[in-house]
Formats: structure tokens, sequence, C-alpha cells
């Protein structure tokens, strides 16, 4: 590799300062900090060694998605094959998907590139990873049927409100991969929501999420009425089925055995916080058992899904383990992050039933949260200031 | 002797953009928030604004030396909600679709702080002439941003420009489609917060 090194070293000068490049020296240092370790060391203030970095965190969580995004392409070939009416086998099943795959994933990080390279040069700062972690994320939370050009305008949204405004990597309040969905989500809402998603097959024909069914629907059980789908249409809304993720919805939430092992995953690599997908998980659990308590007194169909099917019916197990545990927007302190999870939890259910427009809430819990997780700890730390306090006095 | 003093002429630039009742000061974001869906409706908001801010101005600051100190925020609100009335009756009698359409914000100017402030801050203490060069200069200024905020949002929303459709069909029939978001109150927020940003940046001023 040493003919590499010397490429880099011999373009070195033209993008050192005063340099004829520059303007593109975050690029240069980009690419040399891809291709080799580096040789820069922190020269003062009080520094802790760990073998983990920012680098490492980012591939191990954009790793703990590609079992997600293999799933979402056997999944969209399989749903694809199902709306046809054929019977395919997984090969056919895989190319297809990931041919649907492909160019979202391509615009995404296309977009998402061009912004960063762009800040990073306005503002002349070294070119940050955070981006690659956010484009992966996006495209696993839309539809396979998206159009191309509202992927690139959603991520250049995402990118420069919700993150480069702020200051960048790391100064954002909210997710930038969930502000791109959000985004696109109020912005063109027939693509997003609503029967136009996974209409890939033949004029006429439509698909509804899992959530979308019993959404507006009164007087009715929505167990019922998943179990009735199953048997109308061509996609199975059983429980199981749902876990196991072959149920018409974004690219990579669907299965859920997935997101469980990429959860311990991340988990067992220390990258992410336990206490907020448990708390997330509490939160949703406690808030449907209400909800299901308080059925008998309301015509909303909503309110009657059992707790373990809010578990696996849209994207709830995916945005607590992936959006809601991003460590820049999520609470800082641990027992913050158990309040904080909680909510998202909460909120989850009550966007769910409350709101006949809203099928699916977990976009919309996590945003708000992100907005009150400062306050939150900023309640932590004033009530443990508080009771050191009154140790301190006795 | 020049047309305008120094001072009369500062009066009238100075609200257009160095000291913006919008983007700098960041006065009368509500009604900047409510009548930008259309570049009509934000055109019509800016010609009251003005009309009423250049009156108030002046009636105000040829009261100046009479209004006691203690009930003058009495006085200039009651001057203030007369002239909103009477643009509020002209637009009812000539302009009813229009009047409609802006429904309680042509009343609420009134409590646009851009009013009250300019009265309070410049009017008070200054000539009538220099008064109304600052009213019709913050109206400017005001409107300036409205109409860019509006020509933004219809564009974006629905595709036209002071009701004339900009983009062609052809490219709906490519699947180009209009921004939703840009015709809900938060679409607002983005534009204005991005221009609030470029003037910023352009204005040189990094921090409060």
């Amino acid at each position: 590799m040493q003919w590499l090194r010397d490429i880099l070293d011999k373009v070195a000068p033209l993008f050192e300062k005063n340099g004829k490049l520059e303007i593109l020296h975050p690029l240069y240092e980009a690419t040399d900090t891809i291709l080799f370790s580096t040789d820069e060391k922190t020269e003062s203030g009080p520094h802790i060694r760990d073998n983990i970095d920012i680098k490492r965190v980012m591939i191990l969580v954009v790793v703990s998605l590609v079992p997600c995004y293999i799933f979402g392409a056997l999944n969209i070939g399989y749903q694809e094959s199902l709306t046809f009416g054929l019977s395919s086998d997984w090969k056919t099943n895989l190319i297809s998907g990931l041919l649907k795959i492909g160019p979202i994933l391509a615009v995404t990080f296309a977009t998402g590139a061009f912004w960063e390279v762009l800040f990073a040069v306005i503002r002349k700062h070294s070119i940050s990873e955070g981006f690659l972690v956010t484009c992966a994320l996006i495209p696993l939370t839309l539809p396979a049927t998206i159009p191309l050009w509202q992927v690139a305008v959603g991520t250049s949204f995402g990118i420069v409100i919700g993150k480069e405004i702020f200051g960048g990597v790391g100064m954002n309040i909210f997710n930038p991969a969930l502000t791109t969905r959000a985004f696109l989500y109020f912005t063109y809402p027939a693509q997003i929501s609503g029967d136009k998603v996974w209409a890939i097959a033949p004029d006429g024909y439509s698909g509804a999420t899992a959530l979308s069914i019993p959404a507006g629907q009164l007087d009715a059980n929505a167990v019922t009425l998943l179990n009735n789908a199953s048997i109308n249409t061509v996609f199975d809304f059983s429980w199981f089925n749902m876990f196991m993720g072959w149920v018409p919805g974004s690219i990579g939430e669907t299965n859920k055995i997935i997101i469980i092992f990429s959860a311990l995953f991340l988990i067992f690599t220390g990258i992410t916080s336990w206490r907020i997908m448990i708390g997330s998980v509490i939160g949703l659990v406690f808030t449907a058992l209400l909800t299901n308590l308080l059925s008998p007194y309301s015509s909303n169909a909503m309110l009657t899904i059992p707790p373990h099917y809010h578990l696996v019916m849209g994207s709830f197990l995916f945005g607590t383990v992936f959006m809601a545990t991003e460590p820049v927007t999520s609470s800082h302190t641990e027992l913050g992050k158990w309040y904080y999870g909680f909510f998202i939890g909460m909120l989850t259910v009550i966007i769910r039933s409350i709101n006949p427009a809203y099928p699916e809430g977990i976009m919309l819990a996590i945003l708000l949260m992100n907005a009150f997780a400062p306050l939150i700890d900023y309640f932590v730390v004033k009530s443990n200031i508080k009771k050191r306090m009154t140790r301190y006095a006795q | 002797m020049a047309l305008l003093s120094k001072k009369s002429k500062e009066a009238f630039k100075d609200p257009l953009m160095a000291s913006n009742p919008i983007s700098l000061q960041v006065l009368g974001i509500c009604s900047a928030l409510a009548v930008t869906v259309q570049v009509q409706t934000a055109v019509v908001m800016t010609l009251a604004v003005i009309a009423v801010l250049a009156a108030s101005n002046t009636t105000i600051s040829l009261l100046r030396n009479k209004i006691p100190g203690k009930v003058r925020i009495i006085i200039q609100l009651s001057v203030i909600a007369t002239l909103v009335i009477v643009i509020d009756q002209i637009l009812k009698a000539y302009m009813y679709d229009m009047s409609r359409q802006l429904s309680v914000f042509i009343a609420l100017i009134i409590t646009n702080c851009i009013v009250m402030g300019r009265a309070e801050a410049f009017a008070m203490q200054n000539n009538p002439k220099d008064s109304f060069l600052d009213g019709v200069g913050n109206g400017l200024g005001y409107g300036g941003i409205l109409i860019s905020v509006a020509v933004f949002r219809e564009f974006l929303g629905n595709g036209s420009v002071y009701g004339v459709q900009i983009v062609p069909e052809t490219l709906y029939s490519y699947g180009y489609e209009n921004m939703g978001l840009m015709v809900l109150a938060p679409g607002a927020f983005v534009i204005l917060g991005l221009i609030v940003w470029l003037h910023r940046i352009f204005a040189g001023i990094e921090a409060e």
C-alpha cells in the first residue's frame, strides 16, 4: 500500500494552507483518514484512553443495519410476488428487492455526501462520519415505492435543517434521519402513508400496512380486523407473521427478530443504551394496557390493540432501537434515559390510538422526546443536587 | 439642502436591511406565518401594515408633546386600533374576498409588535416627517420578508406565484408533486428560519 501513501503525500501540499486546492482540504483529509489511520495525537487537556472512537461506533451501527437491509430486500421481493400472485424463490426476491433498495440507498448517500462536503468546505472543518449512519438509516425508514427525487429532497432537508443549521454532527436537537422521514411524511403524504404505499403492483391495487387497517375504524376489535384482512387480502397479518416481518411496511422495520438481535449486538458492544429500549417497551406496554382498559368506553378500534400486537405492528421496535437511542439527541443521564424511553413508548401508543390521521406514532414520539431530552436531564441533575444538599445538611 | 436629511434617510433605510423588523428584531412573526400561504394575501397584508404604520407613526408623532407619559400606551393603542378598523372596513367594502381570506389577521395588526414598537420607540421622540418615513420603511422591511416567504411557500406548495401557475403540467405528469408541508404553518417556520439565517450571514451578525 506504500504507493497509495506516496500518492497521497505527493498531492498533500496542494491541499495544505495556501495550496491551490486549499478549499477542498476536508475532502483530502477524509480520503486520507479512511485509507490510513491518522498519526495525529491529542495534545492538550485531560482525555480518556479507550479503544472505542467515533468511527468504530458509527461502523458498528452500520454493521448492525446490514441484516435489516438484506431482510428488507427479501421482503420487498416477497410482497411484490404476493401482490402479482406469483410464486418465487428467495433469490429472485432478494434481487428484485435489491434493485428497489439500491437506487434509494445511492440517492441518499449521494445527497448526504454532497451537503456534508459542502458544509465541511464552507465551515472549514473535517468531514464527519456521522452522515454515514444518518444516510444508512434513512432508506430503512422509507417505503420501497417512494420516488427517488423525494428521497433526495428529504435527505437534503434532514441533513441541512435537521443537523447542519445547528452546527453539524453532535450539535443537533432532532435525529436527522427521523427529520427526513417527518419531512417526507408531511410534505408528500400520498407516497409515504396511506394506500399508495406498496402499490408496486398493477393499477387499482392497494396495499395497507398493519397499523392502517384498524385506524379510523369504529366499534370493532383491532385483532378481528387484522384477521379479516388476512383472509380478504393476499397479506397475512397474524401476530407471528408480523413478528417475522413478512408484511408490507417501510424497508427496514418489518422483521422484529433481526431488530432484536441487532439491539442485543448494540447493547453488548456498549454502543447504545439498553435503558432507553427497555424504558420505551415498558412505556408502550403500560399505555397499551391502559387503552385496552378504556376501550369499552370508546368506539375507537385502535384502543383495542393488545400490547403484544403494538410491539410487532409498525416501526416501534426499529425506532426505539436505532432512532431513540441516538446518543446526541437522547437523554444523557442514566435516570433520564428511563424517563425518556418510557415517554417515547407512552406517546407512541397515544398518537397511534387517539389520532386516526397518524396511524404510526413512533416517529413523532421520538422527535417530541428529542426536544424534551435536555429538560429531563436538567431535572435529573437538579434532583441529584438537591439529594446531596440534604445529605450534606444532616 | 438635500431633499432628505441624513437622519430621515436612515429612518427610512435602516429597517429595510440593517434592522429589519422580522429577520433581525424578530417582531411580527405571527402574521408572517399566517398570511404567507399565497403571495396575494401577503401583498395585501403588506399594504395594510404599511398604511397603518405610516399613519400611526405620523399621528402619534404629531401628538407626542401632548400625550401624558402615564397613559401613552392607551393613547397609542387607540390611534392604532382606529386605523386598523378603518383599513379592515375598506377591505371589506372593496376587496371582500380578500378580506375573507385574511380573516382576523387584518384586525390583529393592532397587536402586531412592530406597530406598537415603532410608535413607542420612534414616533414618541421624533418629528412627523421622520416618523412617517420610519413607518413606511418598517412596513416595507416587514413586507419584503413577508412576500419573499410567500413566494417560496406558494411556489413550492402550490406550484404558482401570485396565482399564476409556474410549474408546468408536464412536470406533474412526470411525477412531480407540490410540497404539502409548505402550505402548513411549519413550512413558514422553515422558510422564515432560512431567510433569517441567510440575512444574518450576509449582514455579518454572529450572535445577539
